[in-house]
């Protein structure tokens, strides 16, 4: 290597550069709906979520006073008041909605029947006339401001109780948590049958599991609502955790499989010849041995169930308080498609879990995919 | 609160249930063909043929009845007419041949089907090339793969975002618009701007696909001996030239992997469809057309049905390929 000593400080840089914006792409998309879930809802619409930590600048109008507001200040008629809310600044005003910035803070500017409107920059205004005011409805008076960037968890808070998310979280934990641990328990056994045990047919089986993996679920659908329906399951949590312990079973028993067959043959034989049945030694060798592989499949399991919709929309119910969390976002996306301040604290909350699942159990797994992947494929 | 009663009711229920099942039938095998006495060799026998069937027998009805059958059911429910009930022969493939819609899916699928996996994985090559060579690589390598814990709706509203149009002359808080005005253009309402907008919804499944892609490719490239690598620069091969040359080689049973794996997904590809823009504006594809057919307006089982045994069929030639692979690395 030493040969490319020159080449080779410009190709780490390249790396380096080369890394470094694939992890850009990759984050900025998910970054940029974390920011946005934490804005204040009028910034959102009003600037892109990478000017977060700048002032925006927003043009809206607010209504002067009325004919009731008004006070006589000898010869003149004056209606005045306060235009901007805490923290604004003003930067331009207008009476028109075509040119709302038309005026500077502090201008004066003559209207028609001799009218004046005077804005400063603190954003107090007079509104004066001659004669007496009579409008119900008061004057537009636009304005320009320049807003501090305001962070909150509002959003979060408003998607949790009014949204209906809490209710869906806690459903989303219900049909997970069973659909991740029974399927473990059925497919350990199978998988050390297939792993340890001599029975005829049990090539066949293996085949069979592998060209089960892959079944597409939308198969399943039809017959199996309709099976669910003749033995009286209909829809809830009990079809839901069967539907998914199935589709699950065929990953859950090849990983296992291929992790048991690699483990020491010699610990087996000598338990068996020290007398211990296969359930002993399922017990007290394999299972603890297999903590790896167990955990990986968990994972996989786990991340499947909580991020699965169509499985939920067609074995679970439909009203709100049924649904779960992928049901709701994908509810929230039809109905409320422009609020981007509920979708994305909606979609946070939603794939929080998975996050943290996620970095905290990488390394388990990356082995599965590993196992699952480049052994058997 | 009634929900999580039921909820670890049944893990308790269900748990104790499967124990129960193993330990009790094993104890009942044992106790009917005991391994002493006269017929001792005779019942060990029979224990050990019938034994594995006693730990496979939940997991096989199991299966049966959540894979094998719906298989076999929908199959059957290709040759019978909306609800079921009389059987029409191959109306419904005949009806599917003619229909404009399943056109559209079946091609967008195989834009799909070439894209997706080919996207992927090559991205996943070069992540895992440039990872593997940098000192925050692990950091690197976890932000990349990050997306794949991400739910496909999760990942529709967050996309969605990024394509959000806004009129002509107003800000864009959507970044590829804001992009595309920043450089003087007018912005784009991406989604429904037929042909393209199939590949801003690939996009999504690239995003997601990439880091699991990656994560195997890298595993293959470390396993690389190094010896083959040494050789190729002491002959004078440029940093291109042993990547392309020596190091993917090596790796092509890996990529063939990861590329029918990546495809197994793009062929069920349902969720980002569906939320995104549920098949409107020509971004069909086979399993949100087989959605809609069973499930919204007035349910046709039969077509419903026909649509998902063809997409069974699109996964049939990988399965058989995996069987094979399966079975010859037991030997």
């Amino acid at each position: 290597m030493e040969g490319h000593a020159g080449t080779r400080s410009s190709l780490v840089w390249a790396v380096n550069l080369a890394a470094a914006l694939m992890v850009l792409l990759w984050t900025i998309p998910t970054f940029g709906l974390l920011v946005t879930s934490l804005r204040d809802r009028d910034q959102i619409a009003a600037s892109g979520w990478w000017k977060a930590p700048f002032a925006s600048e927003q043009t809206d109008f607010v209504r002067a006073g009325t004919a009731t507001d008004q006070v006589a200040e000898g010869e003149m008629w004056v209606i005045s008041g306060d235009l901007l809310a805490k923290g604004e600044k003003l930067l331009a005003w207008g009476t028109n909605s075509r040119n709302p910035g038309a005026y500077a803070p502090g201008l004066s500017v003559d209207l028609p029947n001799a009218q004046n409107l005077t804005v400063t920059a603190d954003g107090t205004y007079r509104l004066t006339s001659p004669t007496q005011f009579t409008q119900t409805t008061g004057m537009r008076i636009f304005i320009t401001t320049l807003t501090p960037p305001r962070f909150t968890f509002e959003n979060y808070t408003r998607v949790i109780g009014a949204e209906g998310l809490g209710q869906a979280f806690l459903n989303t934990f219900t049909v997970t948590i069973p659909a991740t641990v029974i399927p473990i328990l059925i497919a350990a056994f199978a998988a050390y049958a297939l792993a340890w045990m001599e029975f005829p047919g049990r090539a066949l089986l293996i085949a069979a599991v592998v060209g089960l993996l892959v079944v597409p679920l939308q198969l399943a659908l039809i017959p199996l609502l309709k099976f669910h329906n003749d033995i009286g399951l209909g829809k809830g949590y009990m079809g839901i955790w069967l539907a998914h312990t199935g589709f699950g079973l065929p990953l859950a028993i090849y990983l296992l499989r291929n992790y048991m067959v690699g483990l020491p043959r010699e610990i087996i034989e000598s338990a068996r010849v020290d007398g211990a049945s296969d359930f002993q030694i399922f017990r007290r060798i394999i299972l603890p041995l297999s903590f790896p592989a167990l955990a990986s499949f968990a994972i996989f399991q786990f991340l499947w169930v909580w991020n699965d919709l169509l499985v939920a929309t067609v074995f679970l119910g439909n009203t709100r308080e049924q649904l779960v969390m992928t049901g709701v976002l994908r509810e929230l996306m039809g109905s409320r498609g422009g609020d981007w301040e509920v979708l994305a604290a909606s979609a946070f909350v939603s794939i929080s879990v998975p996050l943290v699942v996620f970095f905290a159990m990488q390394k388990y797994l990356v082995r599965g995919l590993l196992a699952g992947s480049v052994k058997g494929g | 609160m009634e929900q999580f009663v039921l909820a670890s009711g049944t893990i308790v229920a269900g748990v104790f249930g499967c124990v129960a099942w193993f330990w009790g039938s094993n104890m009942v095998l044992d106790a009917v063909y005991p391994a002493r006495g006269h017929r001792a060799g005779h019942n060990m026998r029979v224990a050990a043929a019938v034994r594995p069937w006693l730990f496979l027998g939940p997991a096989i009805l199991l299966l049966s009845a959540y894979l094998v059958y719906p298989v076999l059911n929908s199959a059957w429910r290709s040759f019978n007419d909306a609800d079921g009930t009389s059987f029409v022969g191959l109306k419904n493939y005949q009806w599917l041949l003619a229909d404009g819609k399943f056109h559209e899916s079946l091609t967008n699928n195989m834009l799909w089907l070439v894209t997706v996996p080919a996207l992927s994985t090559i991205f996943g090559l070069v992540a895992a090339q440039v990872t593997d060579r940098i000192r925050w690589g692990n950091l690197a390598k976890s932000m990349i793969f990050m997306p794949m814990a991400i739910s496909f709706v999760g990942a529709g509203v967050i996309w969605k975002f990024i394509y959000d149009f806004r009129g002509e002359g107003l800000e864009q808080i959507g970044i590829l618009n804001a992009i595309v005005v920043y450089f003087g253009g007018s912005p784009q309402t991406w989604l429904v701007t037929p042909f393209w907008n199939s590949f801003l919804l690939m996009a999504v499944l690239v995003w997601i696909q990439t880091g699991f892609a990656m994560v195997i490719l890298s595993a293959a490239l470390r396993g690389i001996p190094e010896e083959t690598i040494e050789a190729a620069i002491l002959d004078g091969a440029n940093p291109w030239q042993v990547f392309m040359r020596i190091k993917v080689p090596q790796i092509w049973g890996t990529i063939a992997v990861v590329w029918t794996t990546i495809t197994i997904t793009v062929l069920k590809v349902f969720d980002i469809v569906f939320v995104m823009t549920n098949g409107e504006w020509g971004t069909q594809v086979l399993a949100n057309l087989m959605y809609n057919w069973m499930f919204r307006g007035a349910p046709d089982y039969g077509r419903g049905s026909a649509i998902a045994i063809v997409i069974m069929l699109l996964v049939t030639p990988i399965m058989i390929w995996n069987i094979r692979n399966a079975r010859r690395e037991m030997r």
